[in-house]
């Protein structure tokens, strides 16, 4: 779906435009550029100078990723950027053309909520919630950023290949997202026992999967020995 | 914001051709963007050198590294190859910003953003760096966190990087394309600049330059960084230390210390180094080598707590390098004594 004020035809980022900068206070200077939003393909005229928040916000209708300080501090406006979490104010929209995104409207499957997004109902993990849609974007990031075994500057151990994501890791790592309301205590609480039903859940695959092997290995070795199964 | 024109380069040599007086290569934007925002920095057109292909990181046979201009500051800290060779270097990363900014962070990036201060950041306050001439009111105003060596009266800000730090206790040397021809590496002692009477600089490259990688010798001795800052976490440094230690029969055979948060560049302790090499690896050695650093110390009004705040932190991370506490990346916790300099 494009946006509906696209009057700026096929340019490519740059404008195709003889060289030399814009002339200060000059035009606005435009670009066409694409963006994967939660999945749906976007064909979107921009200003250079728009952030991608900017986009979500007033090209795509995507309000729930915030502006709060416009300036990387504090983490209302985190979006998962290519898989990986970014300040969506501080990301040049032009800058990102081909970019695969997901905002907190793309978090839940359909009607169903995220392990994460439950998690922070069942803890109370906000009050005013205007900071929620960037914690929840940047706590997704966090569980995957310690399954893939990145360390923080809290790890006691950065050689090691999984960092356990207990209180203090959860507050370092989510130190990019400040909340006025002062909802750190649930949100760590939240994102603490995802990570721990996530442990338990792999945990358990890897039980059946050991254990289905097993009984693999017993039946093939039943089946060598003439002895049916029953 | 000034509107500008954008290009995506795709070689090198595309970057150094679209780069024209007014423009300025675009990273990851995290500072660059910002600057833009506040009406700091005004360039015409953005040559965008955040997909050039140079995103790896080389290990060399040496033990060295070779790290890309494009690398994400979260790659560089979460390499395995980078946390068991170089901690420090990791360490230094993660030190620094939050996990959003580094995943958005270059390390061409990282190493050339802004020194600054907080008169730098608004454009209607006078600043000799951001308005040649203007003056420098943080000199008699707000400084408490600002610098305490290499400044001078016409700029006192520090550079905010963590991983520069990092770099300069370990002999990094930044590999530079010339807008005049050629490519050669750059010692980052030589690569950064004290303010001296013109602060507008921070760095000794011509308009045009292009940072394409880092090189990174061999450390070949337990290093660590530790910063302090004024909330436990996404904080510049009051102080931090980068530091290397090598001991042998009790004695220090060699070591490298560098500072940050306390002037205009990465801090080098060369001579704190040059006391301690020969001394025996204790704490009264660890303290007379900090001592004779700070010795060249020039604190403003309101940041001469940063003397013996940096005085205690090379003492205290030599002392933890040097009774192995956790040499090499093992054992990150600070023990009971730490004083709260985490």
């Amino acid at each position: 779906m494009d946006s509906a004020n696209n009057s700026d035809g096929d340019v490519p980022p740059g404008g195709g435009r003889p060289p030399g900068g814009a002339p200060p206070g000059g035009p606005p200077v435009r670009a066409v550029i694409t963006l994967v939003v939660n999945g749906t393909e976007h064909r979107i005229g921009v200003d250079t100078r728009a952030s991608l928040l900017d986009v979500l916000r007033e090209d795509l209708g995507l309000t729930g990723s915030k502006k709060g300080c416009d300036h990387g501090q504090c983490g209302a406006c985190t979006i998962l950027l290519d898989g990986r979490r970014a300040n969506g104010c501080l990301a040049l929209a032009v800058a990102h053309d081909g970019a695969r995104i997901t905002t907190v409207e793309g978090l839940a499957d359909g009607d169903r909520l995220s392990p994460l997004q439950e998690a922070f109902i069942e803890y109370d993990a906000f009050q005013c919630g205007y900071c929620t849609p960037g914690q929840l974007c940047s706590a997704t990031a966090v569980l995957d950023e310690a399954a893939a075994g990145w360390p923080s500057a809290v790890t006691p151990d950065i050689t090691a290949a999984t960092p356990m994501l207990d209180a203090a890791e959860i507050r370092e790592r989510m130190s990019g997202n400040l909340c006025r309301c002062g909802a750190y205590v649930n949100i760590v609480a939240a994102l603490r026992d995802t990570a721990e039903r996530a442990e338990r859940q792999s945990a358990a695959d890897a039980a059946r999967a050991t254990s289905a092997a097993s009984d693999a290995r017993s039946e093939a070795i039943g089946h060598a020995q003439g002895v049916g199964r029953r | 914001m000034r509107p500008f024109v954008y290009e995506r380069a795709g070689t090198a040599d595309d970057a150094l051709a679209l780069h024209d007086g007014d423009a300025r290569y675009l990273g990851g934007g995290t500072n660059l963007v910002d600057l833009m925002r506040l009406g700091v920095e005004l360039p015409g057109r953005l040559v965008d050198v955040a997909h050039l292909p140079l995103d790896r990181i080389e290990t060399g046979g040496d033990g060295g590294l070779v790290i890309g201009a494009t690398v994400r500051n979260s790659d560089l800290a979460a390499d395995p190859s980078v946390r068991a060779s170089h901690p420090v270097l990791a360490e230094a990363v993660l030190a620094g910003a939050s996990g959003q900014i580094r995943n958005l962070a270059t390390v061409g990036g990282n190493l050339l953003q802004r020194t600054r201060c907080p008169y730098f950041q608004n454009a209607g306050k006078p600043c000799n760096k951001r308005a040649p001439g203007s003056g420098c009111p943080a000199y008699e105003g707000e400084h408490h966190n600002l610098a305490i060596l290499g400044h001078s009266t016409a700029c006192v800000a520090t550079h905010p990087s963590d991983m520069a730090v990092a770099l300069a206790a370990l002999d990094a040397r930044v590999r530079v394309r010339r807008r005049s021809g050629g490519e050669r590496p750059v010692p980052l002692g030589d690569f950064y600049r004290l303010p001296g009477d013109d602060p507008s600089r921070d760095t000794t490259l011509e308009p045009g330059d292009l940072v394409t990688a880092v090189e990174v010798p061999p450390v070949g001795m337990p290093s660590r960084y530790r910063k302090v800052r004024e909330r436990a976490s996404f904080a510049f440094a009051l102080v931090s230390v980068a530091a290397a230690l090598d001991v042998a029969d009790g004695e220090v055979r060699d070591c490298r210390i560098a500072l940050g948060g306390v002037a205009h560049m990465p801090w080098r302790a060369r001579r704190a180094e040059e006391v301690l090499r020969g001394l025996p690896a204790n704490e009264e050695s660890y303290i007379r080598a900090a001592e004779a650093e700070l010795e060249l110390a020039e604190p403003l009004r309101d940041n001469a707590y940063k003397v013996p705040l940096a005085t205690n932190l090379i003492a205290r991370t030599l002392s933890e390098l040097g009774s192995g506490e956790r040499a090499g990346g093992d054992g990150r916790a600070p023990g009971p004594s730490d004083g709260g300099l985490s």
